[in-house]
């Protein structure tokens, strides 16, 4: 539908090129690509206004650097001040000194307030808290229902009852208190903004509780009426933060910048599944280049996460970097780069590929890598495990079974074993020695498995100064302790 | 073949490095410390809201209440062409009603072509209504021998359940035997909600333990329904996000669950929220080919929110929108007026 802000902005990049300094017609061109890129991400037209100003101020008059194209340029500045105004100070939660810490959820029905609040007292139990639930929403059918089966699902005690809201937030905090429990999460109907006797009775129930925190729960595909939603909550409870749910989705979110833009408080929480563990902090870089739709990197991973099983590729990669990777994980491995379409669509999005490399992978003939699986089909799980234990008779074996050549299978063998080495070398952090256009890609390979996750190899820079946030260093001591999520966000069928 | 194995394990690695490091990023950054940034924005200019006809009292309420833009548009004159003033003001309420940079810049084109000889507000309407051509007439009968299906997709929290609930009570109203399958067995609770509507609405309604096959309780319910001599099943099915390959091949077998005799699909309703912005478009592609999607229900525009991304999908996809859910009651469901929606989009 849209071309990636990047590749827009390479474009008029390369007209000015030969210029050390953006002029004012260079930069509204480049602005007004912005604007549109902004604006299909769903960014409300006042902020994105307000926005273009701020990247204006920042852009101009400043010199043009050797190192990035006007282009580039523009994209750092945009991308600088997207996360300057979407992280802000982080909103770091602090516990009541007198227990319990109340947290009030609310938001439009059907952002996720019910399961936000299941995922939110997962995450403070794994911070060593023990959350309590309340359910007061008492208006759709089945809600307390949700939360009670959410609750069982991750041994949370829930409160409701068949009252009035505002009693159930008032005696279920009661109840947390006498079980000596210290965080207390409320979930609330959804309501519109603009529903007066609905807005009124949040704030009854935050009045009676008098709450801690109180989040707005946005969910990531909304539109232009973000900031509408956003500013009628603040007004009407205060609000200190904000939780963005939907974020698996394919939106770009620029809701949560609207959102922020007119509360001015920090998104602290992201959702970003199905599952109860997928939830954590809010990241402002990785939701910078994600409005931006910046670069191949971001394409290509959405593209695997969406057909790949992530837990397959991530376990073969520990195997193939130690060593131990076997024909049965090359097997997994290439099922599932097929599942992602065409290896020449893949190779495409790669970076470090040359252009030889490209349109040779344009023209792989698919039933290569069919007479590839045919070969290594054809031999015994003890084979596929350890592939020296196949001597002359076996080869000839597999040969007859899979009908090609010995040589055929020979050459395989070889590949494979050449390739396990590489990977070793690169598993050890060394650089392995490859003829042709494809050190390049090796060498990104091998600077990735050894960059220790806090900054990028500097091979991805080229791509896009909207990864180059992550290459900043992060202090490690402030570093929050997420969960590592063990579910990947790709859900196989089995598991709904 | 011989560079092919090393290029592919490259990838291969690459890949899966990048995604490990996507997941660890997550516990790697911290937030950077950087200062709090001013409000953005401290005036948002209220857009007009929708409010249908049929509510008068809230119509009124609404219009006091919201000061459009597109006042100011009504109060330019008539003239043979749009001046660039007036087009950038019907831009900004297209813009801002969600109807996406792409659809606003054809609009703009159309009106910049065909001149406002009736004024300028008559000239949007007039480019806004040609959008919706599609024929949005809803189908309710199936072949002989066979249950009329109707079948509900859309993503998480968009109000399935709920416009299921809405037609139930206005099918059986109108003297239909309606049954209700509770194909959404992953959301917890979802069928007890489901089956309240079922009470209150007089409907049957077949349903499973959390987790079973959707495709075997939409099964179960065509057969009671044709046992029974039912005129129509409404079958849900789980919320999910239009960019998993496999929960779209899910949602593509439930369907031929549901078509196979004696079960006939007969509607496919994408149901969408209006508060979603520009991610609509890709999700009504995705369950359009997933699941044929037949035409539209759009719910929540008693909200703030104008839905105006179905005049993109339309335009684009064909995808005709069929009902509008205005509320939170039974009745709150009315088949869609193109005329009337073109109407509250503008204010």
């Amino acid at each position: 539908m849209f071309d990636a802000l990047s590749n827009r902005l390479e474009k008029v990049g390369q007209t000015l090129r030969s210029r050390g300094r953006l002029s004012d017609a260079d930069l509204d061109q480049a602005l007004g690509d912005v604007r549109a890129a902004l604006l299909e991400a769903d960014v409300e037209l006042s902020v994105v206004r307000a926005f273009i100003e701020a990247v204006r101020e920042r852009v101009s008059g400043e010199n043009v650097s050797q190192s990035l194209s006007p282009g580039q340029h523009v994209i750092k500045a945009v991308n600088d001040q997207l996360i300057e105004v979407l992280g802000g100070e982080p909103l770091k939660i602090s516990y009541a000194s007198k227990p319990p810490t109340v947290i009030l959820l609310a938001g439009l029905q059907g952002a996720g307030k019910t399961t936000t609040a299941a995922k939110l007292a997962n995450w403070f139990k794994s911070q060593g808290r023990q959350p309590y639930l309340i359910g007061t929403d008492l208006q759709r059918p089945a809600a307390v229902e949700q939360l009670r089966v959410l609750g069982g699902q991750i041994g949370v005690e829930v409160y409701s009852e068949t009252s009035d809201p505002v009693t159930v937030a008032r005696k279920g905090l009661a109840e947390a208190q006498r079980l000596g429990r210290d965080v207390v999460i409320i979930d609330t109907a959804g309501r519109l903004s603009i529903d007066a006797a609905l807005m009124a009775e949040v704030r009854f129930i935050s009045g009676a509780v008098n709450p801690h925190y109180t989040f707005l729960v946005i969910d990531a595909v909304t539109g232009q009426d973000a900031v509408h939603t956003a500013r009628a909550f603040h007004e009407s409870l205060t609000l200190s933060g904000l939780i963005v749910t939907k974020l698996d989705y394919d939106a770009r979110g620029g809701a949560v910048l609207s959102a922020r833009g007119v509360v001015g408080r920090p998104v602290v929480f992201a959702s970003t599944g199905e599952k109860l563990a997928d939830f954590d902090l809010f990241y402002p870089d990785r939701m910078a280049s994600r409005i931006l739709g910046m670069g191949d990197i971001l394409t290509l991973i959405e593209q695997a996460e969406r057909s790949m099983d992530a837990d397959v590729v991530a376990d073969s990669a520990g195997r193939m970097l130690s060593g131990q990777f076997t024909l049965d994980d090359f097997m997994a491995q290439l099922g599932q780069v097929r599942k992602m379409g065409s290896l020449g669509g893949l190779m495409k999005l790669m970076p470090g590929m040359t252009k030889e490399m490209r349109d040779a992978a344009k023209n792989v003939d698919e039933s290569q890598l069919d007479r590839i699986e045919a070969i290594v089909r054809s031999m015994t799980p003890k084979e596929r495990r350890d592939p020296s234990i196949i001597d002359g008779s076996r080869r000839t074996r597999i040969a007859k079974g899979c009908g090609r050549t010995v040589n055929d299978v020979n050459q395989l063998l070889k590949q494979f074993d050449k390739m396990k080495k590489m990977m070793k070398t690169m598993g050890r952090g060394g650089m392995p020695q490859i003829p042709g256009g494809m050190g390049k890609m090796a060498s990104m390979a091998a600077r990735a498995s050894a960059a220790s996750g806090r900054d990028l190899p500097p091979g991805f820079e080229a791509l896009g100064a909207g990864l180059q946030s992550g290459a900043r260093p992060a202090p490690a001591s402030s570093g929050p302790k997420g969960k590592k999520k063990k579910g990947g966000r790709v859900t196989p069928p089995k598991s709904r | 073949m011989t560079w092919l194995l090393i290029a592919l394990a490259l990838a291969l690695l690459l890949l899966a490095l990048l995604l490990r490091r996507r997941r660890g990023r997550a516990r790697a950054t911290a937030p950077r410390r950087a200062p709090m940034p001013e409000v953005l924005v401290r005036d948002v200019a209220p857009i007009p809201t929708l409010a249908p006809s049929e509510r008068a009292a809230s119509l009124d309420d609404r219009l006091a209440s919201s000061r459009g833009i597109f006042d100011r548009v009504r109060g330019l004159g008539a003239s043979g062409s749009l001046s660039e003033a007036e087009l950038e003001i019907v831009e900004e309420v297209l813009l801002r009603s969600d109807v996406g940079v792409v659809t606003t810049t054809a609009l703009l084109d159309d009106l910049r072509a065909n001149g406002a000889p009736n004024g300028v507000a008559a000239a949007v309407r007039g480019v806004l209504e040609a959008s919706f051509v599609a024929e949005r007439s809803v189908r309710d009968y199936a072949d002989a021998d066979r249950v009329p299906v109707w079948l509900f997709v859309g993503v998480n929290g968009v109000g399935k359940t709920t416009t299921i609930g809405k037609l139930a009570w206005r099918n059986t109203n109108e003297g239909r035997k309606v049954v209700l399958a509770a194909g959404d067995t992953f959301r917890a609770a979802a069928a007890d909600q489901l089956e309240r509507w079922a009470t209150r609405t007089g409907a049957d309604i077949v349903r499973a333990a959390e987790g079973a096959d959707p495709g075997s309780v939409i099964h179960d319910a065509l057969g009671r329904a044709h046992a029974r001599g039912a005129d129509l099943v409404l079958a849900d099915t789980a919320g999910r996000r239009a960019n998993s390959t496999n929960l779209l091949d899910e949602l593509a077998k439930i369907r031929r669950v549901a078509d196979r005799a004696p079960g006939q699909v007969v509607e496919t309703f994408m149901v969408l929220d209006a508060t979603t912005g520009q991610n609509a478009l890709s999700q009504a592609k995705e369950f359009l080919a997933a699941a044929a999607v037949t035409g539209i229900v759009l719910t929540k525009l008693d909200g703030t929110a104008r839905g105006g991304i179905v005049v993109a999908i339309e335009r684009e996809l064909g995808i005709p929108v069929k009902f509008v859910g205005i509320g939170e009651q039974a009745a709150d469901l009315i088949p869609f007026d193109p005329a009337d929606f073109v109407q509250s989009l503008l204010g």
